[in-house]
């Protein structure tokens, strides 16, 4: 039978605000166990949450960026269970009144093609602590510095048809968050994570299968990984006559295999109901206009404009757009190049990316910033050094030896650009290959490539290409 | 001394006829003397208290003492207290001694107050008598074999026998003017809002208010005057001014409109209060009050809509304690889910099992529109109500209580009867209004209350009235037998 898979994700991004949803303490990564966990965040009896206006504009911001609804008047909920790092004994969320409804976020398929994914909602919520299993011999640590942190779920319409579409629309919206200033993005410290819930139907078929909830992917790799496991053992699982069971689910990268959580984890009913320690979140059309002013270019803003004002393909666009850091990098090393838009791109998706690649480095952590690489590509733009020369320059650079004019300097990579230079050097090499001279003046025109290596091999590289080509054309006209 | 208004002992601490230590002293003395039959007091905090009124001492001297710098005044043990014991009357917080003060513990010590110790309750303010609390029941000074309300017991107790000129207390129900009422004392429940509840051990927060206890209506003005205000760690406070409550006393009555509920002189009301609470609005008429009858349909509602909001509330309020990270631990866990069964089971008592489980059950799926949903319906139409009522009249009045103080153990069995006894107090809880409890006589030697309702932030309109009414009457200056 032919499947069709549907999948819908869950995206929790925590908020880049210095301190908690409802307290004031510090939200900064990697502190002591417990060192960041004021009263409130402990659950200590007779405290009280009070919201963060700095999370709230955050979501505003998501908000407008996708297109969404911002409610005017949202709500604060209970979700009530037990768990040693849940210390109220409930999260405090939004339920039925959510601050963000509706929205889009358009991705690109492999085909070239552009995409349309649906956001159901997005709300706020404080994120719990963390359960420590490992180094307490059989007991459990409890860090409650997590708790309180603030995040916003970001939940999309079931319209992801592939888990590479899936991966598609989670990096879109990484990248939007980054370029929003909302959320750092770290994955590895679990800034940015994901719930993908997984269904497969035949095609054709207009209801959903039943689906299984994949719980905490926090790489793209592992979502991509864990939604096609969970695709065939589903598949597998119908079409030997078996049924999905609607379920929450592990992914164990090591087997990379899903495994269903024990039964009682999810067994909860939440008991929602509405905080009565928080009043309903009002929000004046004079705060989101404000909001509104703050937003920066989007990414699709963005990458129309490298193509209309610089003249890149789509495709480069849309590479050097992809995250905020990438564009303005770009555009940086545009600005110190003076010039040269396509040059500047080639380098920059080129050597430099490659060199990023090679070594794992953010764009942020280049050891050739924006303003070196502009420095080189300005030395090739006025002729001190060619482009192939210019490779030699950027390694140099990357391995810490300086500016692009030191480097040219030290090495004597500079262009020979005088003509009486060239042409000794033009003279030098006819009088050692006479038998070409007289091919060439036969008719064999292919030896000029010949030449031209030659001369090359004798200037060190350094032979001003242009000029090289003319002379040696004149030199060697037959008589 | 111990008889004193807090106008005429600030006067006396002003003349230096007495100091706040001496005073100290004395309130101390009669606590270790009497305190033994009423066991009104959990925690005693002496030393600590000799030590604050030595400081309010120095400060009189200074000439940087306020009105209330070094008068005595106690706590129910539901506030936290920075280094002492906060046990909200259960097992669960015997051992819980919170790191930081409540915001009304801040108020009245920057008042100059001094704190003689933290006051008995029922556990979890859950109770209309002061018997449920871990440290045993407290006892009315009318009447040792009768119980002084709840679940604010202990202050009110403690007021009653002179231990201590004024307490704090709270009311979620009706947990500070029924054992007002009950043991012959004026309390005043505000506005939603009006009093920080930061610091304050939830029950249900969407009704838990503090509030003052005191022998007069002046008394009480001067108490709540010190803990009233916006605070910006409790979302449900209001930023609004607070009112001069002391310098709105004597204001006239001429022309204050009263509305008599006729749903609050009906059946379940015992005559002989209802003849009390007669007598007293004939008072107020004399002091130009114009008197007519009024309706507040859904009041018979109020009981049943309290006890689902309430318990739902207090379900969710109480499930932090787990006993991961403070509070009753059970010994010796054989995993996670037997330190929460036995920690729990251990730690809550009888009453406060029963609500966590109504309040499980209301919200959970499949109920919650059934009863939390409806519930929060009915409260908006009895809040309604109230409303109409207060484009007509000024006040309300009627009855606190449906009787005098009840015998120990006369209705632990029957909690319905129980909660019977906060019929005409819980609906002003839903509200979110404000109310005080006034003594209007006695039946058979035991205080019968008076309850004057007002629109919302009305607290110095409800204090007028209460004093106008204490200059014409004697019923708050009698003392129990034995604390005189």
């Amino acid at each position: 039978m032919d499947w069709e898979t549907v999948i819908g994700l869950e995206i929790h991004a925590q908020l880049a605000t210095r301190s908690k949803i409802f307290s004031g303490a510090s939200t900064a990564f990697g502190a002591e166990p417990n060192t960041q966990a004021c009263a409130v965040d402990l659950g200590l009896p007779g405290v009280l949450p009070v919201l963060n206006e700095g999370a709230v504009r955050m979501a505003v911001k998501f908000g407008l960026a996708v297109g969404a609804e911002v409610a005017r008047r949202s709500v604060f909920a209970r979700k009530n269970y037990f768990y040693p790092d849940l210390p109220k004994g409930y999260q405090i969320s939004q339920y039925e009144l959510p601050v963000v409804a509706g929205g889009h976020l358009d991705i690109e398929l492999e085909d070239g093609s552009t995409k349309r994914v649906g956001i159901t909602r997005a709300h706020l919520e404080e994120d719990a602590g963390k359960s420590l299993h490992e180094d307490f011999h059989g007991l459990t640590g409890i860090d409650l510095n997590r708790a309180g942190t603030p995040l916003l779920e970001i939940v999309s319409e079931p319209d992801l048809r592939s888990p590479r579409e899936a991966v598609a629309y989670m990096k879109r919206l990484h990248a939007l968050v980054r370029y929003l200033e909302i959320c750092d993005g770290n994955m590895q410290e679990g800034s940015f994570r994901c719930d993908a819930n997984v269904s497969v139907r035949p095609r054709g078929q207009s209801t959903y299968g039943t689906r299984a909830e994949i719980k905490n992917l926090n790489s793209f790799r592992f979502v991509e990984r864990a939604i096609q496991y969970e695709v065939e053992r589903q598949i597998t699982l119908l079409e030997s006559g078996g049924t999905v069971q609607q379920e929450t689910r592990l992914y164990d990268p090591d087997r990379g295999e899903t495994r269903p959580m024990r039964s009682k984890e999810e067994a909860n009913d939440y008991r929602y109901f509405p905080d009565p320690d928080l009043l309903p979140l009002v929000l004046e059309e004079s705060f989101v206009e404000e909001v509104k002013a703050t937003l920066p270019e989007l990414p699709d803003a963005r990458k129309a404009r490298f193509t209309r004002d610089y003249g890149l393909s789509p495709y480069d666009a849309g590479v050097l757009t992809a995250t905020r850091e990438m564009a303005d990098f770009y555009e940086s090393t545009l600005r110190a190049a003076g010039g040269e838009p396509k040059i500047a791109a080639n380098w920059v998706m080129g050597e430099l990316s490659g060199a990023l690649n090679k070594g794992s480095l953010e764009v942020t952590a280049s050891p050739v910033g924006p303003e070196a690489l502009g420095g080189l590509l300005r030395r090739i733009a006025d002729g001190t050094i060619s482009g192939k020369i210019a490779k030699e320059v950027f390694e140099a650079m990357w391995a810490g030896e300086g500016d692009a004019e030191a480097i040219i300097e030290r090495r004597g990579l500079r262009q020979v650009t005088d003509t009486g230079a060239i042409e000794r050097l033009v003279d030098q090499v006819m009088a050692a290959n006479p038998e070409q001279v007289a091919g060439y003046r036969a008719g064999k025109d292919k030896l000029l490539g010949f030449f031209v290596g030659q001369v090359m091999k004798v200037s060190g590289g350094k032979a001003n290409p242009g000029q090289l080509n003319e002379i040696l054309k004149r030199k060697l006209a037959p008589r | 001394m111990h008889n004193r208004s807090i106008a005429e002992i600030a006067a006396a601490l002003d003349r230096r006829e007495v100091s706040s230590e001496e005073l100290t002293r004395h309130f101390l003395g009669r606590i270790a003397r009497l305190d033994g039959q009423l066991n009104s007091f959990v925690t005693v905090t002496g030393e600590q208290a000799l030590s604050q009124a030595r400081e309010a001492d120095r400060r009189r001297a200074a000439g940087a003492a306020g009105p209330l710098t070094g008068i005595p005044m106690a706590h129910k043990d539901i506030f936290c207290t920075l280094g002492v014991r906060t046990s909200c009357g259960s097992r669960m917080l015997d051992p819980f001694v919170a790191p930081y003060d409540a915001t009304v513990v801040e108020r009245v010590a920057a008042a100059g107050m001094v704190t003689l110790g933290k006051t008995n309750m029922d556990e979890f303010a859950m109770g209309s008598s002061s018997e449920t609390s871990f440290y045993g029941p407290v006892r009315n000074p009318w009447d040792p074999g009768r119980v002084p309300g709840g679940s604010s017991g202990g202050s009110a107790a403690a007021v009653a026998a002179r231990l201590v000129p004024v307490a704090t207390g709270t009311d979620t129900g009706g947990s500070i003017r029924q054992p007002a009422a009950l043991t012959g004392l004026t309390g005043l429940k505000p506005t939603y809002g009006r009093v920080s509840r930061y610091g304050m051990v939830a029950f249900a927060s969407s009704l838990d208010q503090g509030g003052p206890f005191a022998r007069s209506a002046e008394d009480a003005a001067w108490l709540l005057s010190a803990m009233a205000g916006f605070d910006p760690r409790d979302s449900t406070s209001l930023d609004r001014p607070v009112d001069d409550y002391v310098g709105a006393l004597e204001a006239p009555l001429d022309g204050l409109r009263v509305g008599l509920p006729k749903e609050y002189f009906g059946e379940g009301l015992d005559p002989r209060v209802s003849a009390v609470v007669e007598a007293a609005v004939r008072e107020l008429e004399g002091l130009g009050a114009r008197v007519r009858e009024v309706s507040l349909p859904n009041s018979s509602l109020a009981v049943p809509v309290y006890y689902v909001v309430a318990p739902a509330e207090c379900s969710s309020n109480l499930s932090r304690y787990d006993g991961v990270r403070y509070g009753h631990r059970c010994a010796e866990p054989k995993g996670l889910e037997d330190l929460y069964k036995r920690s729990r089971s251990e730690g809550f008592g009888a009453e406060v099992k029963r609500r966590i489980m109504i309040g499980t059950y209301a919200l959970s799926a499949g109920y919650y529109d059934a009863y939390y949903l409806k519930a929060q319906q009915v409260r908006r139409l009895i809040a309604d109500d109230f409303r109409r009522a207060f484009a007509e009249v000024d006040v309300l009045v009627g009855p606190t209580s449906p009787s005098t103080a009840f015998r120990l153990g006369e209705k632990t069995s029957d909690p319905v009867q129980m909660y019977l006894s906060d019929i005409y107090t819980i609906a002003v809880n839903l509200a979110g209004l404000p109310a005080i409890a006034l003594p209007a006589g006695f039946v058979d030697g035991l205080p019968v209350g008076l309850q004057v309702i007002g629109d919302y932030f009305s607290e110095a309109r409800l204090l007028n009235v209460g004093h106008r009414y204490q200059q014409l009457t004697d019923w708050h200056q009698r003392v129990p037998p034995g604390f005189e």
